[in-house]
């Protein structure tokens, strides 16, 4: 499933993702890499959300959300 | 300065990410006041300072924050570049503790290049406060470099960073053996690299290594740009040409990164004790200010609190200083009489020069109300949760939330709000940006608003002026949509933007904001609007037979009736008032010092001189009508000489700040019209 997908308050691991190169690298950098694990802390209806990665707080548009693919890990 | 005056000169970088307290440490060091506040892209561009310690003196150079070393924009590439550089002696890599795993991810880069690091943990008072700690044996130990736990706020920790930067100016990177990988590499790279990756990738980094040897053998640094090679960084291929397609058969990068991550879990894991995050009040402070519905009215709702001070604060602290400033014009003319002075010289002085001023002046405490209340939200952390709240909106206009922040910053001067748009990466996202910023309603139009909506609306003046607020925004949004159907952008949602905890304001990060602010309007007060008025009276004495007894016959006269045919439909087709805009120009406040001077009255600004000026302007037929359009027009027309000048250097071409005056023009006359013949209809 997509990062889109995922539910407020659920912690998911980072499988992989389907995104631009650089988008790719840029999130990588900043902690999404494969196994990662995912807070959802906001979400909004436009699909963009508010996610916690290894300690860190961040804003992510639907574009990004949609192209992240996680699986399950369970509650925060 | 040349190389040899420099050679006791410690050079000092001061790199790290966003938001990490950078710029907080240059400033304790060098008592410099440049601006901090709790959200990502405060700083923008490069700034020097000196400070001595022991005997040394040491260059410290503050540059923007980056994640990592690769530029997506033009901020990060102008701190990779100076990183790159060979000006650099020892790089403070500042970190906040409170962060340690993200940060951690720059500090093992910086490590890679070989130069001298010296890792500066700040926020540690943050990291105790929640019952974290950090083994400050292990740490130093893992990474190879010193690690000097500091407060930038609590100005702790300083002389010891500095000692630990004397010591390892000219020392290499400590050899460790603490990776745990399990690869059999018959190289041992253990004993030599903080960071030794899988047996694949090392094998081909010494391979690169060997082409390097024999391609360049003068280049440092061989295994940095290896690695970089290996995750095809553009520069460093470009700069250096080599065939390596028997090496490297795709981007490495993805590994490179994954593998840093792996061992920064594992500095983590032995480094941080109790590794919980007391970070609820923070959850739940976003509960309420990012929530899906009421994220938007809440933010509308704060802008306008913070304009209620502005407004209403304001001008009960204005009555204060008017006091003050009518005895100066009064103790100012007597003074000149008693020396005998003539009658013009009097007049240049007290109606020119301290009308012109002294207008200004008054307007001194909204503008610090505004500054103090912009000071709050953006040293809060509420700054960067407006880009996501305002997310949807920008999106529809095929523009990430974080395009919001400079528009934001627009409320209170458009020059630093055009400078904050290098914080995005798409370069025509940065032009739009730039374009509709100064829309927004800055600081320096604020006096126009309080004296027009003073003078014409009683006690709906503080409605009439918020009203510019949103029309300006709502204008920019306008004006961004149009500009993204022109330049074809897409409907984009690729918001992405690093989110800090709330804390409470800092003291003294918030004074300095305020004071900058302040400084800048006392000397603007003092410069560009002296000389303006001092222009004005000039212009309006003075005609084409030398002194003009009439007014009517003077330069300024006849320069303003040259374009009042134009003006007419606006409902401004005065030539006084075509003047007070045009010597707005030079800043926006102008409009008022030049009202004050070309009406004769020295305290324009307060309620006798207010009446003085609404009777004048009412004699000629000046209505409540005209006033809101005399506003509307301040608010959108050219912006000021300074936010020209900064858009022709932020788009690096003579054509943008033209197209800009041209569409604010524009915008301004369409809208004024608009206004003006639909409402004189009523």
């Amino acid at each position: 499933m997509t990062l889109l997908e995922g539910e407020l308050k659920q912690t998911y691991r980072l499988e992989h993702m389907e995104l631009e190169e650089d988008i790719s690298r840029r999130l990588q950098m900043l902690g999404m890499t494969e196994n990662a694990s995912i807070l959802v802390l906001n979400r909004k209806r436009d699909g963009s959300m508010i996610i916690k990665v290894r300690g860190t707080r961040f804003a992510i548009g639907r574009q990004y959300a949609l192209g992240i693919y996680v699986g399950g890990m369970g509650n925060a | 300065m040349p190389k040899s005056q420099t050679e006791n000169v410690i050079n000092v970088a001061f790199i790290g990410n966003p938001n990490c307290g950078k710029t907080s440490l240059f400033n304790a060091y060098t008592g410099a006041k440049l601006k901090v506040a709790n959200w990502p892209g405060v700083t923008v561009e490069k700034k020097e300072g000196h400070t001595q310690y022991h005997n040394h003196d040491y260059k410290l150079v503050d540059l923007p924050g980056i994640y990592a070393l690769t530029s997506y924009t033009m901020e990060e590439t102008l701190s990779r570049e100076y990183i790159l550089g060979e000006e650099v002696d020892v790089i403070v890599d500042v970190a906040d503790a409170s962060s340690l795993e993200r940060n951690l991810y720059l500090t093992l880069q910086l490590i890679e290049l070989g130069k001298p690091v010296v890792l500066a943990l700040n926020m540690m008072d943050i990291v105790e406060e929640r019952g974290m700690e950090i083994d400050l044996h292990r740490l130093p130990e893992m990474l190879g470099i010193p690690v000097i736990p500091v407060s930038a706020r609590k100005k702790t920790g300083l002389n010891i960073l500095m000692h630990a930067v004397a010591h390892h100016k000219d020392k290499p990177i400590d050899k460790t053996e603490h990776h745990h990988s399990e690869g059999q590499h018959i190289h041992k790279h253990h004993d030599e690299f903080v960071l030794v990756y899988s047996d694949e990738i090392e094998d081909k980094i010494d391979a690169v290594k060997i082409k390097l040897k024999e391609s360049y053998p003068d280049m440092k640094n061989k295994r940095w740009h290896a690695i970089k090679m290996l995750a095809e960084d553009e520069e460093i291929c470009g700069k250096y040409p080599l065939d390596l397609s028997d090496i490297i058969d795709r981007s490495y990068e993805s590994d490179i990164i994954a593998q840093k991550y792996d061992f920064i879990e594992e500095v983590m894991e032995e480094c941080m004790v109790n590794r919980t995050e007391k970070s609820e009040k923070t959850d739940r402070i976003d509960a309420v200010l990012t929530h899906r519905i009421w994220g938007v009215p809440v933010f509308l709702g704060i802008m306008a609190f913070v304009f209620f001070l502005t407004f209403m604060v304001g001008d009960w602290l204005k009555g204060f200083l008017e006091t003050g400033l009518d005895w100066v014009y009064e103790e100012t003319a007597h003074f000149l009489i008693w020396c005998k002075a003539s009658d013009w010289v009097v007049s240049l002085v007290v109606d020119g020069a301290l009308a012109g001023v002294g207008g200004i002046l008054s307007f001194l405490p909204n503008i610090f109300i505004l500054f103090l209340a912009l000071a709050v939200l953006e040293d809060s952390g509420y700054m960067s949760r407006v880009a996501y709240v305002m997310n949807h909106i920008m999106g529809k206009l095929g523009l990430s939330g974080r395009a919001f922040i400079p528009m934001l910053l627009g409320f209170g001067c458009s020059v630093p709000a055009v400078m904050a748009s290098r914080t995005l990466e798409n370069p025509k996202d940065r032009l739009r940006t730039i374009l509709v910023t100064p829309f927004m309603s800055c600081s320096a139009k604020l006096p126009v608003y309080v004296l027009l909506s003073g003078m014409f609306f009683g006690k709906y003046a503080m409605f009439a002026a918020f009203s510019m607020y949103v029309i300006g925004m709502m204008t920019a949004v306008a004006a961004s949509l149009v500009l993204s159907r022109i330049m074809k952008a897409e409907r984009v949602n690729n918001l992405l933007i690093e989110l800090p905890e709330y804390k409470a304001p800092n003291a003294r990060s918030i004074w300095i904001y305020v004071w900058e602010k302040i400084k800048d309007y006392i000397t603007k007060a003092g410069t560009t609007i002296f000389i303006a008025s001092v222009a004005v009276w000039l212009l309006m004495n003075f005609g084409p037979h030398g002194m003009a007894a009439d007014m009517t016959d003077s330069f300024g006269a006849h320069l303003g009736k040259l374009l009042v045919p134009v003006m007419k439909p606006t409902g401004l087709g005065y030539w006084q008032i075509v003047l007070a805009l045009l010597s707005g120009i030079a800043a926006k406040e102008v409009v008022v010092s030049s009202l004050s001077v070309l009406y004769g009255i020295t305290n324009v600004s307060w309620a006798v001189g207010m009446s003085s000026l609404a009777a004048m302007l009412g004699a000629q037929g000046f209505t409540g009508i005209n006033a809101y359009a005399m506003m509307l027009f301040c608010l959108l027309y050219v912006p000021c000489i300074a936010t020209i000048a900064m858009i022709r250097q932020e788009t690096g071409s003579k054509k943008w700040p033209v197209v800009s005056v041209c569409i604010q023009l524009g915008t301004a006359w369409i809208v004024t019209t608009l206004f003006y013949q639909i409402a004189r209809l009523f």
